[in-house]
């Protein structure tokens, strides 16, 4: 099914994303491996949500290359195939954890035909997630990481090939936090599911397969961890996170975008 | 579009509502008040009632409608649910026929109720057909759910759906002949009421009141206010954004 050439779940060259006259991307280039758990790291703003966006088809605007699982991003073939979770957990407040699953399930396999279908994943992923005993809640009286777990849930249904997640082990405890990681990596493993999962923890980014490092719009490296480690002669990704974004400030001189130049930078300067 | 899908729609729309049962006992008997109400405040005068009565009927789920559509169109809005299920294998037509449906449903019972109270309670005197009256209530509140609906999609808070209700509504209660005939009017609002839709539902109405079978103009009031329910929900429909900024 798969071109051997072609191991890319997602391939981007060029990419661009201007969102109202600010360039939130600019001219990416990033390959995301199929069956792999990819990090998506950079600090808050850095445009991790805006390509997550890009990747599941729902940002407006996007220039350049950008093919998701064969097809170009956005394509309406892709919808069914791709499990997207925003950074705030986007479920009915108003209905129960499972009705939450059942509607969304209904929505991907509908039909009567697909009840026994649609009643085993609903199982699933409530067992995926470790909500089994909340089923009969209403999700708006969750907790805020049982809520983002009911919101993983249904990203789960329909099993992706691609699984788009934006920050979602945001406010978990440890022990959850290390749940969830081993299901990604279960999900990997087991059903060969590609996982792009962003954080703006660094020590997160130990636990995924492959890296992509940003920074304010821009991709700064994307290796594995360990290569990363290596190739920055530091003890963690953090430290050679830090240690790429001195690089390229001495790099870009003191002329970067939106900032102003210190005092004792060499202006080139407006006439 | 998919019927299985618009189904699920409708049903969970519904399921969500049942978890709110204020809203619903507030929707059933609201318009049961004001029509008591207005039954008795127009004590000595059952004629007036009669008219404005019938109107009311008409009005109602109008009003209801939008309120519940753009309120609950909004929340889809931000809670981030339209972007999941549009990102989904979800038609945009499903989404729409799915609340269409559902709302449908609560205005029907709305309705009936109304509708039975005025005419058996009150002593509403109509000379038609109570089912042409249901009829006329049903086309009203499929243009109050697509008016809510393509509204909602220029509110940004709850805050602002709801002060869109005076701005989309009031005048068209106003003008609609509720309180004077629209042909008394000063010519430039009597043009204005002509072409918004709330006047030809109360038209509608009071052809009902007036006569035992369909006249010719209940049939254009009828083919209008339902021409513009649809018209406005394709509209609406062009509002809801797979891809947004």
């Amino acid at each position: 099914m798969m071109n051997k050439s072609d191991a890319a779940a997602v391939r981007a060259r060029g990419l661009t994303v201007v969102r109202g006259g600010r360039t939130v991307l600019r001219d990416l280039d990033f390959s995301v491996h199929t069956g792999r758990v990819t990090g998506l790291l950079g600090p808050s703003g850095c445009g991790k949500s805006t390509l997550m966006r890009s990747v599941v088809g729902t940002q407006a605007r996007v220039e350049g290359t950008l093919r998701v699982l064969g097809r170009p991003a956005g394509d309406s073939a892709l919808r069914s195939r791709i499990g997207y979770v925003t950074q705030a957990p986007s479920v009915y407040d108003d209905l129960t954890v499972r009705q939450n699953l059942d509607y969304f399930a209904a929505v991907l396999t509908p039909g009567r035909a697909a009840r026994e279908e649609r009643r085993e994943a609903v199982a699933r992923v409530l067992d995926d997630v470790a909500l089994t005993s909340h089923t009969d809640v209403l999700a708006g009286r969750l907790s805020g990481g049982q809520r983002s777990r009911v919101s993983l849930a249904v990203a789960l249904l329909g099993t992706p090939e691609l699984l788009v997640l934006d920050e979602p082990t945001v406010g978990l405890d440890p022990v959850l936090r290390r749940d969830l990681w081993d299901l990604f990596h279960r999900l990997a493993a087991e059903r060969g599911t590609t996982l792009l999962v962003s954080s703006h923890v660094m020590d997160e980014a130990e636990r995924c397969h492959h890296l992509i490092l940003m920074r304010e719009g821009g991709v700064l490296a994307e290796d594995t961890p360990e290569e990363l480690r290596r190739s920055t002669g530091s003890e963690t990704v953090e430290a050679a996170f830090l240690h790429l974004v001195d690089a390229a400030d001495a790099r870009e001189g003191t002329t970067r975008d939106g900032l102003p130049a210190p005092a004792d930078a060499p202006r080139k300067d407006t006439r | 579009m998919s019927t299985a899908r618009t189904l699920a729609t409708a049903a969970r729309v519904l399921r969500q509502l049942r978890h709110d049962p204020r809203s619903i006992a507030l929707m059933l008997l609201v318009p049961c008040v004001m029509l008591f109400l207005l039954r008795y405040v127009f004590d000595a005068d059952p004629a007036t009632f009669d008219g404005i009565g019938a109107s009311l009927l008409g009005i109602f789920p109008l009003i209801t409608m939008f309120l519940v559509t753009s309120i609950a169109t909004l929340r889809e809005r931000t809670s981030g649910t339209l972007e999941r299920l549009l990102a989904m294998p979800l038609g945009k037509g499903d989404l729409i026929a799915g609340y269409a449906l559902a709302f449908g449903l609560v205005a029907t019972v709305q309705s009936v109720l109304a509708t039975a109270l005025a005419l058996w309670g009150l002593g509403l005197d109509v000379v038609g057909s109570p089912w042409l009256l249901l009829l006329v209530a049903l086309l009203d509140a499929l243009l109050g759910t697509a008016l809510g609906l393509f509204v909602s999609a220029f509110a940004s808070s709850e805050f602002q759906a709801v002060q869109f209700m005076p701005a989309v509504i009031f005048p068209q209660l106003l003008l609609c002949g509720l309180f004077a005939p629209r042909d008394t009017m000063q010519p430039v609002l009597e043009a204005v009421s002509n072409v918004l839709p709330m006047s030809y539902a109360v038209d509608a109405m009071n052809e009902v009141r007036a006569y035992a079978d369909p006249t010719g103009d209940f049939v254009r009031d009828v083919l209008v206010v339902g021409g513009c329910a649809v018209l406005v929900l394709v509209l609406g429909a062009a509002t809801l954004r797979r891809r947004t900024a």
